[in-house]
């Protein structure tokens, strides 16, 4: 028998709402930190941890951090032989030994291979920082920020920890700002959510990169809709993708020259004005709303 | 003494590769004898490291002194842990780049470049 | 040959549009798409041809042999990337999440388990007498980009040893498909948005970028959407010594072009004249410069 999460009716303090875009600059941060300003008490989760923008727009005061540490192999020199039986087995080319051996670490995917395989037991581990994980308070938003260290290997031990930590603290409304692509760093935001935003633009190249998106949510089963950003008069590819495949249109965001002036001043804009604080309240509710939908059908 | 040089193909016509972890052999050339041998670069196809595993390949075939026309740092690490030379290859042939140095014409590597640092992983 | 590289740090900036316009403007016989995350160079490319395609393998991935395997849990206890699971008493290797270090192999008692190749992505090349045009996508989930992009850009240069320039369409952010597009380029043209987000990751990719020998200069795009970040741009190059090389305009007759499968430079628009400005002071730098 197939394994399916038990759904009960998904309360307003534990919902998890992802917001994802298969191309950057369609406005999902733009989605998320308004979604997450609309309600009352929320926990918005930047996870785009390579271009981190979320609080570029809270400002959140009362910064905690936390380093992000992985594993990185050590090397005890009197025991080690010189055998190489760990630069052998390393698949991703992290050791070499030349007179002793050296580690290599933002190519280690500290899989702990190098410590297994050791003849001598003359490998250990120690923590190295790869990122860090910040939390502040911006009027009633918890925010929650990954940054990975330029360089780094992957982006997915930040999103891991970022993630754990924000659950840690309790319940409470969260969402997600996906990193864009559906790349490794983009599924590692989704594990645990009860649903999916996908915000399109109404371009042949955001259309493209929608279905990508599509075809995660839809491997991952998580339930989905779509809000339409930069909606324009006119033939919208977004649109008429969305018609051809069912997917649900929660919203749809006019182009607005000054919704896209405040954005780009990093105002958020449903603190911004009646109309915008509106507009999302909509949304949210109607996420909300899905999300109940969702989880009766699945019991 | 035996210098590496990355090359595109198995002679000594053959261009000198514009990477070094990716290069497709490398030439393992005896000044003194004149012998040259053609290493396959099984780092090439490495899905990150390249440079770091290339460097050894390098270092395990005994050459002194690398010519390249460039470098990531790590390979440069693991190159550097042995003291071997690195020049800079000039444009041209594998056997062109051989008379330069043993001409003395050509110069030390200055710029290490910051590589992929694995990036070519997840 | 060489070879020109569209930046931007932000997504969504007009990496392709302005990408396609110079390939439209140069003429270019050797072009690629290096965002292999979210391609979109080829839907404004007018190639009649298929494209050559190829399978890209990524590094392989873990397999359990259920018939072998005796539940021992040993394989899942040490997999660091939480990608073995037991689901109704069946051991399973979760492709999405396996890194392919194959420990799971190695401590296996009973062998059950072997790493098989894995398709990543796949490889598309389209080629006319002249014409080569290079791009790829990469499988939903999968790491291995940057090889991917170093994949991409050499079956570009193999198959147009003798064009003197390339263009390259690059990708967002600083990860992995970028750090590959670098290398061993010439220049690279940033592609900045005139807003707090957009200058935030213009920096990070400029500081990326100026670790590899590269020409780096700056032009901006809907630079009218917020003239005070434009100019606050255009002082950051100053101060920085980087050639600002120009500004477009929003431009709706941009998005419907583009809509339609053109370039701005294929229709009478505003920004299509601005991009010719750009296009000018970039080919200068890149052929004359430094």
């Amino acid at each position: 028998m197939k394994y399916t999460r038990a759904f009960t009716a998904v309360g307003l303090n534990s919902m998890k709402i992802a917001v994802l875009s298969g191309k950057g600059g369609t406005g999902k941060t733009l989605v998320s930190v308004n979604l997450a300003a609309a309600a009352e008490k929320a926990a918005y989760v930047d996870c785009d941890i390579e271009e981190p923008n979320g609080n570029l727009f809270f400002k959140a005061e009362n910064i905690i951090e936390n380093d992000v540490n992985v594993k990185i192999p050590e090397v005890d020199k009197s025991l080690c032989n010189g055998c190489r039986k760990c630069v052998d087995f390393c698949k991703f080319n992290a050791l070499a030994y030349i007179k002793e051996l050296i580690v290599f670490e933002e190519v280690c995917h500290s899989c702990g291979g190098c410590m297994l395989v050791c003849p001598e037991n003359a490998i250990t581990e120690k923590d190295e920082p790869v990122g860090k994980i910040k939390k502040g308070i911006s009027d009633g938003v918890c925010v929650y920020t990954g940054i990975m260290n330029i360089g780094e290997a992957s982006g997915v031990p930040i999103i891991k920890k970022l993630l754990s930590f924000e659950k840690s603290e309790g319940n409470k409304l969260t969402i997600i700002d996906s990193p864009p692509g559906s790349a490794c760093n983009v599924m590692e935001s989704i594990q645990d959510v009860d649903y999916c935003v996908l915000v399109a633009e109404p371009t042949l190249f955001g259309v493209h990169n929608l279905s990508m998106v599509h075809e995660l949510v839809k491997i991952f089963n998580k339930p989905f809709g779509a809000v339409l950003n930069k909606s324009l008069d006119g033939e919208n590819p977004a649109e008429k993708y969305c018609k051809d495949n069912n997917i649900k249109i929660l919203a749809k965001i006019p182009y607005d020259t000054e919704l896209g002036k405040l954005n780009s001043e990093g105002e958020i804009i449903v603190r911004n004005g009646e109309k915008y604080r509106d507009m999302f309240s909509t949304l949210l509710n109607k996420v909300i709303e899905e999300v109940q939908n969702a989880a009766t059908v699945n019991t | 003494m035996k210098i590496a040089i990355p090359t595109v193909e198995k002679t000594l016509n053959s261009n000198v590769s514009p990477s070094f972890g990716r290069a497709e052999y490398f030439l393992i050339y005896d000044t003194e004898t004149k012998e040259s041998l053609f290493v396959e670069n099984t780092a090439k196809d490495s899905r990150g490291g390249a440079g770091i595993k290339a460097a050894q390949i390098v270092i395990d075939n005994k050459a002194k002194a690398l010519l390249t026309p460039r470098l990531g740092e790590n390979a440069a690490e693991v190159l550097k842990s042995s003291n071997m030379n690195i020049y800079k290859s000039i444009e041209g042939t594998a056997e062109k780049n051989i008379e330069a140095f043993t001409g003395g014409k050509l110069s030390l590597l200055g710029e290490i470049h910051e590589g992929f640092h694995g990036r070519g992983l997840k | 040959m060489r070879q020109l590289l569209i930046l931007s740090g932000k997504g969504g900036t007009g990496k392709t549009t302005v990408a396609s316009a110079f390939i439209k403007l140069a003429d270019a016989k050797a072009y690629a798409d290096c965002d292999v995350d979210a391609p979109n160079l080829h839907l404004i490319s007018d190639w009649k041809e298929e494209p050559e395609m190829a399978d890209y393998f990524g590094l392989p991935k873990a397999h359990i042999d259920n018939e072998k395997c005796i539940s021992c849990d040993i394989c899942r206890q040490h997999c660091r990337f939480d990608a073995i699971s037991n689901i109704d008493d069946k051991y399973r290797v979760d492709p999405f999440s396996c890194e392919g270090c194959s420990v799971c192999e190695y401590v296996c008692p009973q062998g059950a388990i072997n790493m098989l190749p894995s398709i990543d992505g796949e490889l598309m090349l389209y080629q006319s007498d002249e014409r080569v045009f290079s791009t790829a996508q990469l499988k939903m989930g999968s790491g291995t980009s940057g090889l991917l992009v170093t994949e991409v850009k050499k079956r570009m240069k193999e198959k147009a040893p003798n064009t003197d320039m390339a263009i390259i369409d690059g990708s967002p952010g600083i990860g992995c498909p970028v750090i590959a597009s670098l290398s061993g380029v010439d220049m690279v043209l940033i592609v900045a948005e005139p807003s707090i987000s957009g200058i935030s990751d213009m920096e990070r990719i400029i500081s990326t970028a100026k670790g590899f020998e590269v020409l780096i200069a700056v032009c901006i795009n809907k630079y009218d959407t917020n003239l005070e970040k434009t100019k606050e741009i255009e002082e950051y190059c100053k101060e920085k010594g980087l050639p600002f090389v120009g500004k477009i305009p929003f431009d709706l007759d941009a998005v419907k072009a583009v809509n339609s499968g053109k370039t701005i430079v294929d229709i009478d628009c505003a920004s299509g004249e601005a991009v010719k400005y750009i296009y000018d002071g970039t080919m200068d730098l890149l052929l004359n410069g430094k």
